[in-house]
């Protein structure tokens, strides 16, 4: 069976095999396991795009094909983040505590060792105690479970509200915002828990690993095209299948769809919950290849442009959502850094740092009045005029 | 026979206006039958009612053997009772091949992980192409459905209802914009359907009822009006002038 569905999607194995050759190339050319052409922050760039490849994979499955319009996917992906950064925190936080007060006379009592942790983790907020909401920070293995747990059961209780009571359309996108905005609204209070519009910051050491970044930033780009490979070929599977109709079925009438006996709610909820936790797993690999997440990051806008990205590349193809977030992502990174030559036009300067953002808003409208279907569906005509 | 659905005393009103007034209408396991009626009698709206897309103010609406009410379910578990429902206007999934638009309607558990493993068996694929026979579309099956024609779209509809295994079929209009050939293809298909089925065909062309060779309902401002064969109801004074709108 795995062999009939690559063979009547031969689009996956083509992406698998770019993928591949990009990641090859990628740590050829790398500082840490090549030959040293590409920088160390250039790597962490290029893992990050690929986690945002990889939300933007979960996009097109409740966007593109099961015509869900949230715009709350990043939300879901930035608790992905905060659930894998309070245990990294912690953690080293507990290594250098205890450290430090190893080299007192009497070794320091667990209480102690704690209240340190504490007061390094939460001064920033004028507090030490412990917030509930860290209760597992110190394992590992429960914090990569609460990566999926929190946003899955967050997406579920939301999505279950929402889609029992046939919240569809733009209603629901505004719904999707409205979650997004109080979450962002939570995490930037200093009792939160979570150090207020702080942070959690340093994610980009693993506690106890001596190796260098150059090192470290390799095993994240690795992974992030690992999860990237198996999340694309995961969602190329659900959507080759009946069950790719039936949602497909719902994107366009779903009326029909409940009338054929299928329940709408339960397959929406089904690819909702599913997609955020993919959104989640994402965010878990791409924070600590930032170093850093605070609530900046899960602002309302942020979820906005994961949907422009999908609509630029194409929605209802897997692949145009890859292009979409991995193209327009490296080329903000390119203007919003400062490497882009400013235009001087001699009464004005354009300073693409400011100007990135209209530039990005106009080729959104472009594409939708001109190609609707996005980089993606240029593919389309490419195939149409081989074929013909 | 015994009754298979049982509608009785059934009422609703759209903003103060009595769309379905006191009606009350039965049909028994394996039977056909020709709903007629003016534009606004009520016609699409008691099958709105039937499979749960309109909730009546008042009335009951019994189902099967067991006699259990149609109005505490919603339109997924009505359809998944067995009623099958083809609508006035031909609503095909046209962005999906006419295959794929069969393989959502075959009889097959609907839940979640059943549809996720789905994958077609070889039987599966032969009802397919025998139901795709049947409607006359075994040629288009790797076709969009979107580029069917009109009337091929309305045999697409039929066909996936006869794949969903309904007991009971409610056919709106299934021959408008068909062309004569298409309309007796199609008045064959629903005879054929209501051998093993019960089967409510709702129809302005009088010929086409004509053809189906059933009793008929005639409803007037949501109530039925008369019932019987087609020439006693055509002969009936009251038919008569609703029609000649006297
Ligand atoms: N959702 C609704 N809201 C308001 N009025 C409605 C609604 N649905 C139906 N009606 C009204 O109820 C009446 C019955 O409509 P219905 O569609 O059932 O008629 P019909 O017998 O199917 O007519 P036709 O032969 O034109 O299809 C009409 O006057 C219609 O305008
Ligand atoms: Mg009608």
């Amino acid at each position: 069976m795995r062999t009939s569905f690559i063979a009547k999607k031969p689009s996956v194995l083509v992406f698998l095999l770019a993928l591949a050759a990009f990641t090859i190339a990628v740590t050829i050319l790398s500082e840490g396991f090549g030959i040293g052409v590409i920088s160390t922050s250039f790597i962490k760039t290029l893992g990050k795009t690929l986690c945002l490849c990889l939300i933007a994979v979960a996009m097109d499955l409740v966007w593109g094909f099961t015509g869900i319009l949230s715009l709350g996917h990043f939300a879901f992906f930035g608790l992905g983040g905060y659930m894998i950064g309070m245990w990294l925190m912690y953690e080293r936080t507990r290594l250098i505590v205890s450290e430090a007060l190893m080299q007192g006379q009497i070794p320091p009592t667990d209480a102690e060792v704690i209240e340190g942790i504490g007061n390094q983790i939460f001064g920033v907020v004028g507090s030490s105690e412990f917030p509930i909401v860290w209760a597992f920070a110190d394992s590992l293995g429960l914090q990569l479970l609460l990566v999926v747990l929190v946003p899955g059961i967050l997406a579920l209780i939301f999505g279950w509200l929402a889609f029992r009571s046939r919240v569809t359309g733009v209603y629901l996108s505004i719904l999707t915002q409205a979650m997004t905005l109080a979450l962002a609204l939570y995490l930037f209070q200093n009792d939160s828990g979570l150090r207020g519009n702080n942070g959690l910051s340093g994610l980009q050491n693993l506690p106890g690993v001596e190796t260098p970044q150059s090192i470290v930033s390799m095993w994240f780009f690795l992974a992030s095209a690992l999860a990237l490979a198996l999340g694309y070929t995961l969602a190329a599977w659900i959507v080759s299948g009946k069950f790719g109709s039936v949602i497909r079925g719902i994107r366009d009438n779903e009326t029909r769809v409940r009338f054929l006996g299928y329940s709408v709610e339960g397959f929406k909820l089904a690819v909702f919950t599913f997609t955020a936790c993919i959104a989640a797993i994402a965010g878990a690999l791409y924070y600590p290849q930032a170093g850093i997440i605070n609530p900046a990051e899960v602002v309302p806008i942020a979820s906005i442009y994961l949907a422009v990205w999908v609509a630029i590349g194409g929605r209802g193809r897997l692949y145009g959502a890859v292009i979409g977030a991995g193209f327009v992502s490296l080329i903000s990174t390119w203007f919003t850094g400062g490497q882009a030559p400013d235009i001087n036009l001699g009464f004005y300067t354009i300073k693409w740092v400011d100007w990135w953002l209209v530039l990005l808003g106009l080729s959104f409208v472009a594409v939708t009045l001109f190609a609707p279907k996005g980089i993606g569906g240029l593919f389309d005509r490419l195939k149409k005029e081989g074929g013909a | 026979m015994s009754t298979l659905l049982e509608v009785s005393g059934v009422s609703v009103s759209f903003d103060g206006f009595k769309a379905i007034n006191n009606l009350s209408f039965q049909i028994a396991d394996a039977e056909l039958r020709a709903v007629i009626g003016p534009n606004g009698a009520g016609k699409t709206t008691f099958m709105d009612i039937v499979t749960g897309k309109t909730r009546p103010d008042e009335g009951r609406v019994i189902w099967g053997e067991r006699s259990v009410s149609l109005l505490r379910m919603n339109e997924a578990q009505i359809a998944r009772e067995g009623i099958g429902r083809k609508f006035q206007k031909p609503t095909v999934f046209e962005n999906q091949t006419v295959r794929e638009n069969f393989l959502m309607a075959l009889k097959k558990d609907r839940g979640v992980l059943s549809v996720l493993l789905f994958r077609p068996s070889k039987a599966d694929h032969e009802q397919v192409d025998a139901l795709a026979e049947q409607v006359g579309m075994l040629a288009e099956l790797d076709r969009l459905a979107g580029e069917l024609s009109h009337g091929q779209k309305q045999w697409l509809e039929i066909g996936m209802l006869l794949a969903q295994e309904p007991r009971l079929l409610l056919v709106d209009e299934p021959a408008a914009g068909m062309t004569p050939e298409e309309r007796e293809h199609t008045s064959e298909l629903l005879v054929q359907a209501a051998k093993t089925r019960a089967v409510v065909v709702v129809e302005h062309d009088m010929e086409f009822v004509r053809r189906l060779g059933c009793k008929v309902t005639v409803l007037h401002e949501g109530a039925v009006l008369a019932e019987g064969s087609l020439d006693h109801v055509t002969s009936n004074s009251d038919v008569i002038d609703v029609y000649l709108g006297r």
